[in-house]
C-alpha cells in the first residue's frame, strides 16, 4: 500500500517536475497561432470585425473570444481557411460579402481636412492639410475607414475593376449535369 | 457559339472506346472458356452484365448523374466481365448477382463512382465472395468430363443439386492439396504427370484459356490501350519467384510456366493489374505495383490458404497506390540528372 | 551536313492542315480607315504614349515608348491623325479593354525619315536599344522583347543560337511563306543576332513537312555564305515549341526554373530575325506582320497585315463562310477564342482561323478522370497532368505546384489525347491564374500590414514625443514658478502698457512659430508616408502630385485671405 503510493507520488514528481522544465526550456515566445490566423487575414485594418484591426481580431479567435466570420474582406474563403486551420465548423459570414473596393476621392470636392489621412490605416492617403488629398490606390485596402470621416462626403468606394493585368482564367464550367426536361 | 476551351482539336478517343477494345481482348479468352469448359461461363457473363448495369443505372439514379455518358462508358460492363471470368462458371446465379452488385455499388459508386475507386472492383467482388462463400467459390467444373449446357445451367440456376461429380478444383488447387496430402511424399512432377488433369503445362483446357488472354492482352498493348509496365513486371515477379523456388526444390514447386498459365495469372496481369483507376501511374510506380503483385500473388496461391491470390495480392498493392505514387514521381522535363 | 537530332517526350501528332493557305503568295492587305493600336503589345512594362489626340503621324512613328528595360516600343503603322488614345478591347480571351492609339489613315502611308544602321560598327548595347526602340519582340506568339534575349549570359559561353522556323502549330503557315519568299532577309538577321550573342553554332530547325522553306533557308544560307546549319525536325506538336526546339536540335533541357541563356543556348522565330533585319538594315520599326488567314474561308491564305487592323476587316479579307461560328486567333492547340471583332491585330497575332461546328466540333461531355495515363505520356514537359488536374480542380494549389505546375506550357498536348474529354489546359490555367492572384493579394496583405504596423509605431512615437515635450514644458514651468517669487520681486505696475504690446507681439511670433513647427513637421511626417515604396508606386505618387500642381498653385494665391480671415476671428474672439 505505502510502496504504491510512494511509486505513484514520485511518478507525480518526476513528471512534474520535467513538464516544468519543459514549459521553461521550450517556452515560446508569443502564440504562433495568432501568427497563422493573422496570415490569413486579409490585413485591410478596418475593423468590421468589431477589433480595432487585424492583429487584436487574430488574437481574440485564438483566444476562443471571438468567431471565425466575422471578417467580411477575408470572404467566405477567408472562413474556410479559419476553419480549416483551427478545426472549426465552416459558418456562414456575419456580413454581406462585396467584392473588393477601393477608396476614390473626389479631388474637385475635397477640402483638405486631413480627416481622412488620419483615419486611413495603411497611410494610402497623401497630401497635407489645405491641400486635396488622394488615394495611392496600390496601397489602398479597401478597409472604407476613410469613408465616414470625410466631413464633405467627397470619398466613395468602387469595386476593383477587371484589368488585362488582374484577368482570372474562369474555373472550367462543363460538368456533367442531368439533363432535366422542362415540365 | 459553343464555349470551348483550347485546344480545339482532340483525338478520336473516349473512355468508351477503350472500354470496348478491353472488352474486345477478353474475347479470346471467353470464347476458349466457353469451348473447353462448356458454354456456362456465357450464362455467367450476362447475369453480371445484366446485375453491373442494373446496379450502376441505380446508383446513378439516386446521385441524380445522367444515365446516358455512364452507362454508355462501359465501365461497368468490363467489370462484370470480369467477375463472371473469375467466378467459378458453376456458381449459383445470386451469387454473382451478390458480387457484381457489390462490386458496383460498394466498391465503385461508395467510393465516388468510375474513376475515384482506389480498389479494383471485379478482385473486391471476388474477395467478398470468396471469403463468404469459400465452398461455392472453390467448385469448379471438372474439367474432362463436360457437361452439357442444360445440365450446367441447372445447376447454375439450383435446379440440380450441387453433385461433387459436377464440380471439383482447379488444376492450381489440386495440385496444393495433392501436395498436401502427400506430405512430401509426392512430388509435382508425379502430381502433374495425369494430362487429363494438368494437360501439357499448366491444366488441362485452362492453359487454352490463358493463351486467349495472353493474345488479347498483347492486342491491347498492341493498340496502345495498356502500356507494358505492369503486365511484364507482373509476369517477372511470378516467374521470379516461382523459378527461384522450382529451381532450389522441384519436387515441391511447380515450375514458372505452370504458374504463369494458371489460375488468374494471364486474366490478371492484362486485365486487372492494368486497371488504371485503383493502378500506380508513374512509369516505375507501374513496375513496383506489377512486380509485387506477380510476388504476392504466387505467394498466397502456393502458402496461402486461398486457391489463387491474384485477388488479394492486386488489393494489397492497390492500398499501397498512393505511397507508390508518391515516391515514383518521375522527374520532369529539364530536371533529370 | 548530318546533324545528331534528339528526340523530347510526349507530344502529339494532328493533322496538319497546312495546305490550303500556302497556296497563294504573302499578300499586302490594304491600309483600313482606323487604326486601334494598342500600346501594349509585348510582354513587359506598358509603353508610356508618346502622342496626343489631333497629332499627325507619320508611318513608323513611335507612339509608345519603352518604359523600362523589359518592354518594347510601339509605331505608328502608317500616316494619318491621332483621334483617340484610350481604351479599346483588345486581342484577349478576356475581351477586356487596353490602352491603345486610335490613327485614322490618311492613305498617303508617308514614312517618318527612316535611318539604317550598320550593326557591325555599333556597340552592342546601342543595338539592343536600336531594336528595343524599333518594337522587335518575339514573333512566334510569345512577343517576349527580343532585346532582352540578346544579351548572353555572363558567366555561361553561347554555344548555339537556334533559330525556329518550325511552325509546329496545326493549320498555321505565316512562318512557312515567310521563310519561303524571304528567306535572305531572315538569315542576315540571324546574322545580326549571332554577332550580337556569338554562339559556337547557329541552328535553324525547321519541321519536315515543310520542305520548300528548308530548301529556301538552305539556298539563303549558301548564297549569303553564312555557316548556318538548316535542320529539318521531324513534325510532332510542339516541336516549335521554344525549349523542345532547344531539345530536338541541342539536347538540352531548359527546365523552366532557368532562362536558356543560362545553358549556353538561345532561340528566336524567324520572323523575329526577319523584323529585326528590317529594323537594323532599313530603320522599319515593327508596323506590320504576316498572318495566316485559314479555316472555314474561302481564300485561306498568308497577309501581311498592319498592327492595329480591326479583325473584322482582317477576316472579311479571306471571306469566311456561311457557317462559321467562330474566329481564333493562334492556333487550334494554343490559341483562343477572339470574344470581340473589332479587337485589332497586334504583334502576337500569328493565325486567325474561321472555325465552323464541323472544323471544331463542340466537345464531348467532361467525364471522369480514369487515371489512364495518356497525358502522362503526351506531355512534352514529363508532367503529371491528371494529378495537377486533380490538384487544380479540388483548388488545391500547392500541391498542384509541387507537381510543377509552373512548368506546364498549356500546349494542349494532354486535353488533346484525353479519353474523358477533360479540359486539362484550362483547369491549369484556371490554377495558374488563382495562385498568382492570391500572390498579388498576399503581397498586398504584407504591404498593408507593414504600413500598418509602421503607422501605429509613429503613432505611438508621436505620442510619446508629445507626452514628454508637455512635460518638458510643466517642468520648465514648475521650475520658473518654484525660483519666481523669490529671485525677481516683480514690479508689477511698472510699465503695463508695453507688456500688452510685447504680449500681442510674443502671440504673433508664437502663432508664427508654432506655423513654422507645423510646417517643419508636415515635411518631415511625408517622406515617411512614401517610405518603402515600390517604383510604380513613387511614380504613381508622382503622377498625384503633378496633377495637384495646379490646385496647390491656386492655393498658394489664396494664404492671404486665409491669413486674414484667421486674424478676423482673432478680432472677434478679443
Amino acid at each position: 500500500m505505502l510502496t504504491a503510493i510512494l511509486i505513484m507520488a514520485l511518478g507525480a514528481i518526476v513528471l512534474g517536475a520535467a513538464l516544468g522544465y519543459a514549459s521553461i526550456k521550450f517556452k515560446v515566445e508569443g502564440n504562433p497561432l495568432v501568427e497563422k490566423i493573422e496570415a490569413i487575414l486579409p490585413q485591410t485594418q478596418c475593423g468590421q470585425c468589431g477589433y480595432p484591426g487585424c492583429k487584436p481580431y487574430a488574437e481574440a479567435i485564438a483566444e476562443g473570444e471571438a468567431d471565425i466570420n466575422k471578417c467580411p474582406p477575408g470572404g467566405m474563403e477567408g472562413v474556410r481557411k479559419l476553419a480549416d486551420l483551427l478545426g472549426r465548423e465552416v459558418k456562414p459570414l456575419d456580413a454581406e460579402e462585396k467584392p473588393k473596393q477601393l477608396a476614390i476621392i473626389d479631388e474637385q470636392l475635397c477640402i483638405g481636412c486631413t480627416l481622412c489621412i488620419q483615419a486611413c490605416p495603411v497611410d494610402a492617403i497623401v497630401g497635407a492639410a489645405k491641400q486635396m488629398h488622394t488615394v495611392v490606390e496600390s496601397l489602398c485596402t479597401g478597409c472604407e475607414l476613410c469613408v465616414k470621416p470625410c466631413p464633405v462626403e467627397c470619398i466613395r468606394m468602387e469595386p476593383i475593376a477587371e484589368k488585362i493585368d488582374n484577368w482570372k482564367w474562369k474555373y472550367p464550367v462543363f460538368e456533367i449535369k442531368p439533363a432535366r426536361r422542362a415540365a | 457559339m459553343d464555349f470551348i476551351t483550347p485546344p480545339y482539336l482532340t483525338q478520336n478517343v473516349s473512355v468508351r472506346r477503350v472500354m470496348l477494345q478491353v472488352l474486345a481482348a477478353l474475347i479470346p479468352g471467353i470464347a476458349a472458356y466457353a469451348w473447353l469448359l462448356g458454354p456456362a461461363v456465357l450464362m455467367q457473363i450476362a447475369i453480371a452484365t445484366a446485375t453491373a448495369l442494373l446496379a450502376e443505372a441505380a446508383m446513378l439514379k439516386l446521385q441524380d448523374k445522367p444515365l446516358g455518358p455512364f452507362l454508355g462508358d462501359g465501365s461497368a460492363i468490363v467489370t462484370a466481365w470480369l467477375i463472371a471470368l473469375a467466378f467459378p462458371p458453376l456458381a449459383p446465379w445470386w451469387l454473382i448477382v451478390v458480387g457484381t452488385a457489390f462490386a458496383i455499388v460498394v466498391a465503385k459508386h461508395l467510393y465516388g463512382g468510375l474513376g475515384q475507386n482506389p480498389f479494383n472492383p471485379a478482385m473486391i467482388a471476388f474477395a467478398v465472395c470468396i471469403v463468404s462463400f469459400p465452398a461455392l467459390m472453390s467448385q469448379w467444373p471438372p474439367i474432362n468430363a463436360q457437361a452439357n449446357f442444360v445440365d450446367q445451367l441447372a445447376l447454375v440456376f439450383g435446379q440440380s443439386p450441387r453433385l461433387d461429380a459436377l464440380s471439383g478444383a482447379t488444376p492450381l488447387d489440386a495440385l496444393k492439396t495433392a501436395l498436401k496430402l502427400g506430405e512430401g511424399s509426392t512430388s509435382v512432377a508425379t502430381v502433374t504427370a495425369d494430362a487429363a488433369v494438368f494437360g501439357r503445362i499448366a491444366g488441362h483446357g485452362w492453359e487454352w484459356v490463358a493463351a486467349g488472354y495472353l493474345l488479347g492482352g498483347i492486342w491491347l498493348w498492341g493498340r496502345k490501350v495498356i502500356g507494358w509496365h505492369v503486365s511484364m513486371s507482373f509476369l517477372a515477379g511470378m516467374t521470379l519467384i516461382s523459378g527461384a523456388l522450382w529451381l532450389w526444390n522441384p519436387a515441391h514447386f511447380a515450375n514458372p510456366l505452370f504458374h504463369l498459365f494458371s489460375g488468374g495469372s494471364m486474366l490478371g496481369a492484362f486485365f486487372i493489374v492494368t486497371d488504371p483507376v485503383s493502378g500506380c501511374t508513374t512509369p516505375r510506380g507501374k513496375l513496383i505495383f506489377g512486380f509485387s503483385a506477380g510476388l504476392l500473388a504466387y505467394l498466397i496461391r502456393v502458402f496461402g490458404g486461398y486457391p489463387d491470390g491474384v485477388a488479394f495480392a492486386v488489393l494489397l498493392l492497390n492500398l499501397c497506390v498512393p505511397i507508390i505514387d508518391l515516391y515514383t514521381q518521375p522527374p520532369i522535363f529539364g530536371m533529370k540528372k | 551536313m548530318l546533324q545528331r537530332l534528339f528526340k523530347f517526350k510526349g507530344g502529339v501528332k494532328p493533322a496538319t492542315n497546312k495546305a490550303p493557305s500556302v497556296q497563294a503568295p504573302i499578300r499586302i492587305a490594304p491600309i483600313p480607315p482606323r487604326l486601334v493600336v494598342p500600346l501594349h503589345q509585348s510582354i513587359g512594362g506598358q509603353p508610356t504614349p508618346l502622342v496626343e489626340v489631333g497629332d499627325r503621324v507619320l508611318k513608323g512613328q513611335r507612339i509608345g515608348a519603352a518604359d523600362k528595360w523589359v518592354s518594347a516600343a510601339v509605331h505608328a503603322p502608317t500616316s494619318g491623325t491621332v483621334i483617340a488614345v484610350e481604351e479599346r478591347v483588345a486581342a484577349h480571351p478576356s475581351g477586356l479593354p487596353t490602352l491603345s492609339v486610335v490613327i485614322e489613315t490618311d492613305g498617303q502611308d508617308a514614312w517618318i525619315e527612316r535611318h539604317s544602321f550598320d550593326h557591325a560598327s555599333l556597340e552592342p548595347e546601342r543595338v539592343r536599344e536600336i531594336l528595343r526602340d524599333s518594337g522587335v519582340v518575339g514573333l512566334g506568339g510569345a512577343v517576349f522583347p527580343s532585346h532582352v534575349k540578346l544579351t548572353p549570359a555572363a558567366s555561361v559561353p553561347m554555344d548555339e543560337l537556334v533559330i525556329n522556323g518550325a511552325e509546329c502549330e496545326p493549320f498555321m503557315t505565316c512562318d512557312d511563306l515567310l521563310m519561303r519568299e524571304r528567306a535572305e532577309g531572315i538569315v542576315r538577321g540571324v546574322a545580326i543576332f549571332r554577332d550580337l550573342l556569338r554562339p559556337k553554332r547557329v541552328l535553324i530547325g525547321i519541321e519536315d513537312n515543310k520542305p520548300e522553306a528548308v530548301a529556301a533557308m538552305q539556298a539563303a544560307v549558301e548564297a549569303l555564305g553564312e555557316n548556318f546549319e538548316v535542320v529539318a525536325v521531324p513534325t510532332r506538336y510542339p516541336a516549335g515549341g521554344a525549349k523542345q526546339l532547344i531539345r530536338v536540335l541541342t539536347g538540352k533541357e531548359v527546365p523552366a526554373s532557368k532562362r536558356s541563356p543560362e545553358m549556353g543556348v538561345q532561340c528566336f522565330n524567324v520572323a523575329t530575325a526577319y523584323s529585326a533585319w528590317r529594323a537594323i538594315a532599313f530603320g522599319e520599326p515593327v508596323i506590320s506582320r504576316i498572318v495566316t488567314l485559314t479555316g472555314n474561308v474561302e481564300q485561306p491564305g498568308n497577309w501581311e497585315i498592319l498592327l492595329g487592323t480591326p479583325m473584322q476587316e482582317v477576316i472579311a479579307l479571306a471571306g469566311p463562310k456561311a457557317d462559321t461560328n467562330r474566329f481564333v486567333m493562334g492556333g487550334p492547340m494554343m490559341g483562343f477564342d477572339l470574344p470581340d471583332l473589332s479587337a485589332p491585330v497586334v504583334k502576337a497575332t500569328n493565325c486567325i482561323i474561321a472555325g465552323s461546328p464541323a472544323l471544331f466540333p463542340p466537345p464531348a461531355p467532361e467525364m471522369p478522370c480514369i487515371r489512364c495515363g495518356a497525358c502522362a505520356l503526351a506531355c512534352p514537359h514529363e508532367l503529371q497532368p491528371f494529378e495537377l488536374y486533380w490538384f487544380s480542380r479540388s483548388r488545391n494549389f500547392g500541391k498542384a505546384q509541387e507537381y510543377n505546375l509552373f512548368d506546364c506550357i498549356e500546349c494542349g498536348c494532354c486535353s488533346y489525347v484525353c479519353p474523358s474529354h477533360i479540359p486539362l489546359v484550362q483547369y491549369f490555367r484556371f490554377a495558374k491564374s488563382e495562385i498568382w492572384s492570391r500572390e498579388r493579394d498576399k503581397n498586398m496583405a504584407d504591404a498593408a500590414k507593414a504600413r500598418f504596423e509602421f503607422r501605429n509605431e509613429r503613432d505611438e512615437r508621436e505620442k510619446a514625443e508629445k507626452a514628454e515635450r508637455l512635460a518638458k514644458a510643466a517642468a520648465a514651468k514648475a521650475a520658473e514658478k518654484k525660483p519666481a517669487p523669490a529671485e525677481t520681486p516683480p514690479a508689477p505696475a511698472e510699465a503695463p502698457a508695453p507688456q500688452t504690446v510685447d504680449a500681442e507681439a510674443a502671440k504673433k511670433a508664437a502663432i508664427a512659430a508654432a506655423m513654422e513647427r507645423a510646417r517643419l513637421q508636415r515635411e518631415a511626417a511625408q517622406p515617411k508616408n512614401t517610405d518603402g515604396l515600390t517604383i510604380a508606386q513613387r511614380k504613381e505618387i508622382a503622377e498625384i502630385e503633378k496633377r495637384r500642381a495646379p490646385l496647390q498653385a491656386q492655393q498658394q494665391t489664396t494664404p492671404n485671405a486665409d491669413a486674414a480671415q484667421t486674424q478676423n476671428s482673432q478680432k472677434d474672439q478679443q
